[in-house]
């Protein structure tokens, strides 16, 4: 079990804006009162995406049972992160002090069935509270299987699915990363350069809209940490140029250890929006300073936007002044808000309960000084907001999704589970389209109106 | 009678099991006005309620103490007491459950004491029901956790025949439903109809129907279920004229409302094909004192029809199953009337049940051992919930979805698998599956000296 001071170096994150606050990043969660998932749900979505991978989840079923199979992260090959494998613990495990000889033999067993490059291990509360010995227990494995075994000391109970995202980086950083040197380079007559994106997820597998440019330009990404990842791209992350952080800074331990470690670089950036799109291809050229590479940048995006302005253009009309609702939870909200103003949208209030200080101080930057921050995220609070400001359309997490239907709300889902892919100069188009099927749809009206019979006589005059 | 194998490998892969908070909170959603608190940490019921969003499709009341570094190592009594005041106080339901997890249980948490101190210190929700309930996640499964949350929910809020005045039959149309977990609500609703056909009023206990059956409803919005039993009907079990139970699962919870009510209980497995239908008429018959109606002797002869009409694609068909036991052995029931030959049958936890489902054998464990043994045992379709569908793919078999959870389909929740009609309706999705998939087709063969056009000639094959 990791000790409290372990934990609160974890929450003490020189790179993050929380961290001048007196309360650091997550506050207390209340009982009877609280939303929102643990560590170990932090931990694992900031790394299942790693295709490779055997990920075994150590503790009883509720851990792994509820939760095996249910992102909308994509792979280009490699199947092994949909299996769900867990240690499955029972009373008799548990009393009779047996489950880390279970999590000994579970490893063994998953290597033999299914020859993965390696295992990750996340920890969760039951054997974190009857104190497993998880590193231990990797580390013999390590020797005895052959295979690389990586802790994920992530129990629910030590904090938030933020502190879990932390954990999941930090333990990249201390087993995997640095562990193997990049492949060759192809031959190629442009100078290629060696990047890393850390938090992109390849959700529905949008990020395939921003690899080809990426390509395109002479950018090879050793590693997305984690979407369409594999184990032997993470091992070489430490030789990367630069590396972009994206969207959030679940995983900002990451970019600031790589810099300390390794002197890399790195900068934030989002593929959600022309504009941020943009900014993300400079942002690359830029940090590496090639003055071919800029140039060539400058115009890929001004073809690029040509081509999806020109196409957008219908869609505009139709969604030029729909007020939005953005309740995100907090950590793409600048990103998408950018995104939205790109289709002249306009954003009343948005979500930023989980936001940074820096998230925050964007907004403000994006949306003006008396911009509707809301901290409050139950559902009946954003119904009042969704009510008070007018708005057209809910934009939430998936959580939210049956609050704005059961209201008569469209609704707009922008999470992990989500079916559709938003990233690039192309997500545009299926954002615009997905916003334009729900606005539009002749679904409110229907749901609205009373029965006929039931309608009352509206008095004329 | 099966031969039940245990589990015998360290990991479980692809699993099967949904955890006992599940099957507890399920059963507390069939209440009206009601919210079950996990007692664990904020995952145990963030994980819980997308479980339950991705099979209903509806927002979903849960919570959860919330438990911590420090109240998981020092102790959690306070969590669990400032917990129930809190969704008292803000949400105001009729009835909280509080359901312990792995995490709770390990800690050595006594919530039915935390009840105690929760009344003893807030006199002021005296009304509200609160009933405590142990569900570790490191035994059973989703079918044993809503059965022992039933269990004690009875125990806790019907009152005693002595102390309360109860009579039985004094409400000579009322029949207490005790329901397991995998009737639909498409099937209560089939099931209301039943009964009311016979002149009879069914109380359903949980109603799922009632509560989780996809309805928008005026309010825009409720912290607490909208819908299922009313705890006011808990007081009216006793005058009932008999106690109708379905699930094998259920059979605690049914002897404890017998003990307390002194209301005769007839107790059936499952609603699933032509026998099990008929023992319900039976103790309809029984119970109502009427004849069964025509519409369903007419139900009845179309599920007939339709047994000869698909024995053709169903006999001989091997089919793995892989399903908690109440529903295991409804389906067992249901093909082996078609002639079906139910070669694999995985299920996630050991039950009483399981011993007298009449297969070979049943194999505790998860959907890698289910899609094994189908390989070994040439399996032509399978039954599971949706996690089974890749198993199906990589099988390269069609897949009747059941059970839980049913998250890549639209309606699963409400579809209806029971009575005649529910029968029917389920061997027409079965034979539909296989009509075209499972039979086995002679292989082309050309002959050398025939005398085909040219453009149908093939290469003659060298020996």
């Amino acid at each position: 079990m990791k000790s409290n001071k372990d934990i609160a170096e974890l929450l003490d994150e020189p790179a993050c804006e929380h961290n001048k606050k007196e309360k650091s990043g997550c506050a207390k969660p209340k009982p009877g009162a609280s939303a929102g998932g643990c560590a170990f749900d932090g931990a694992q979505i900031a790394l299942l995406p790693i295709a490779d991978v055997a990920h075994i989840v150590h503790g009883p079923i509720a851990c792994a049972g509820s939760s095996w199979d249910n992102r909308g992260t994509r792979s280009s090959g490699a199947d092994l992160y949909r299996y769900g494998m867990t240690t499955d613990l029972t009373e008799q495990d548990i009393i009779m002090g047996r489950s880390e000889k279970r999590l000994f033999h579970a490893i063994k067993q998953a290597v033999d069935d299914y020859a993965p490059p390696a295992v990750f291990v996340y920890n969760t509360c039951v054997p974190a509270l009857v104190g497993d010995d998880l590193n231990a227990v990797c580390k013999s494995a390590t020797e005895k299987w052959g295979v690389p075994v990586v802790p994920i000391d992530s129990a629910g109970f030590y904090g938030t699915k933020n502190l879990g995202n932390r954990i999941a980086g930090d333990a990249m950083v201390k087993h995997v990363i640095g562990t193997r040197d990049p492949d060759p380079l192809p031959e190629s007559d442009i100078n290629i350069h060696d990047v890393n994106l850390i938090g992109e997820y390849n959700i529905a597998g949008e990020f395939w809209h921003v690899l080809p440019l990426l390509d395109e330009l002479g950018l090879r990404v050793l590693c997305t940490l984690s979407g369409d990842a594999r184990f032997r791209e993470v091992q070489t992350m430490h030789k990367a140029e630069v590396n972009m952080m994206v969207c959030s800074k679940a995983m900002v331990n990451v970019a600031r250890l790589l810099q300390k470690n390794y002197g890399t670089p790195w900068f934030e950036g989002s593929f959600y929006g022309i504009t941020d799109t943009s900014a993300a291809l400079r942002g690359f050229a830029n940090a590496i300073g090639d003055d071919d590479l800029i140039a060539r940048a400058e115009a890929v995006i001004a073809r690029e936007e040509a081509k999806i302005r020109a196409a957008l253009k219908p869609w505009q009309e139709r969604l030029k002044g729909k007020r939005v609702l953005l309740f995100t939870g907090g950590v793409k909200s600048w990103s998408v808000i950018s995104a939205l103003q790109d289709l002249g949208m306009v954003v009343v209030a948005t979500g930023t309960k989980k936001s940074t200080e820096e998230d925050k101080a964007r907004i403000r930057e994006l949306m003006g000084e008396d911009t509707v921050m809301i901290e409050d995220g139950s559902p009946k609070a954003l119904l009042k907001i969704v009510a008070d400001y007018q708005a057209d359309i809910l934009i939430a997490g998936g959580r939210n999704m049956y609050t704005a239907l059961k209201a008569k709300i469209p609704f707009l889902d922008i999470n992990q589970e989500r079916e559709f892919g938003y990233e690039g100069y192309q997500g545009m188009l299926e954002l615009v389209r997905q916003l334009a099927l729900t606005i539009e749809s002749p679904v409110w009206q229907l749901v609205r109106d009373p029965a006929p019979w039931k309608r009352v006589e509206v008095s004329h005059g | 009678m099966a031969d039940v194998i245990k589990r015998n490998k360290a990991l479980s892969v692809n699993p099967l099991k949904a955890s006992q908070p599940i099957g507890g909170s399920l059963a507390t959603l069939g209440f009206n006005r009601a919210m079950p608190l996990l007692h664990g940490s904020q995952g145990c019921t963030a994980f819980a309620k997308v479980f339950f969003v991705r099979h209903f499709r509806e927002p979903i009341p849960l919570q959860s103490t919330a438990m911590d570094q420090a109240s998981s190592v020092l102790g959690a009594d306070e969590n669990v007491v400032e917990g129930i005041r809190a969704i008292a106080e803000k949400s105001k339901p009729d009835l909280i459950t509080i359901l312990t997890t792995g995490l709770a249980e390990t800690q050595g948490a006594d919530v039915h004491r935390n009840v105690r101190e929760f009344r003893a210190a807030y006199p002021e929700f005296a009304d509200i029901a609160v009933v405590a309930v142990n569900t570790p996640d490191f035994v059973g499964s989703v079918e044993t956790g809503y059965a022992a949350t039933l269990t004690e929910i009875i125990r806790a809020l019907v009152p005693d025949a002595k102390t309360a005045g109860t009579e039985v039959g004094r409400r000579k149309r009322q029949v207490n439903v005790l329901v397991s977990y995998m009737l639909t609500s498409g099937d209560l609703e089939v099931l209301q109809l039943i009964f009311e056909q016979f002149g009879l009023r069914p109380v359903f206990i949980p109603n799922l129907a009632d509560s989780l059956d996809g309805c928008l409803t005026d309010e825009d919005f409720s912290p607490v279920t909208i819908g299922g039993t009313h705890l006011s009907e808990l007081a009216t079990l006793g005058d009932a004229i008999a106690t109708v139970v379905i699930g094998a699962s259920l059979h605690t919870a049914a002897q404890v409302l017998e003990e307390k009510t002194g209301v005769p209980t007839y107790q059936l497995n499952h609603l699933y094909g032509l026998k099990a239908n008929d023992a319900l008429m039976s103790a309809l018959m029984s119970i109502s004192g009427n004849s069964v109606p025509e519409r369903l002797e007419r139900q009845r002869a179309q599920l007939q029809d339709a047994l000869l009409d698909t024995h053709f694609m169903l006999g001989q068909l091997r089919v793995a199953l892989a399903a908690d036991g109440d529903l295991l052995g409804a389906f067992v029931d249901l093909l082996q009337e078609t002639g079906v030959e139910v070669v694999t049958a995985v299920t996630s936890c050991n039950v009483p049940l399981l011993s007298h489902i009449p297969v070979a054998s049943i194999k505790i464990g998860d959907l890698e051992d289910m899609e094994k043994l189908s390989v070994d045992n040439k399996v032509q379709l399978i039954i599971g919930n949706s996690h089974a569908v890749i198993s199906a793919e990589r099988l390269n078999v069609p897949i009747l979805r059941a059970g839980f959870p049913l998250y890549d389909v639209i309606g699963g929740y409400a579809k209806t698998w029971i009575g005649y009609a529910g029968s029917r309706q389920t061997l027409f999705d079965l034979a539909n599956l296989v009509i075209n998939h499972a039979h086995e087709e002679i292989p082309i063969y050309h002959s050398r000296y025939a005398q085909k056009p040219a453009n149908e000639t093939v290469a003659p094959s060298c020996h």
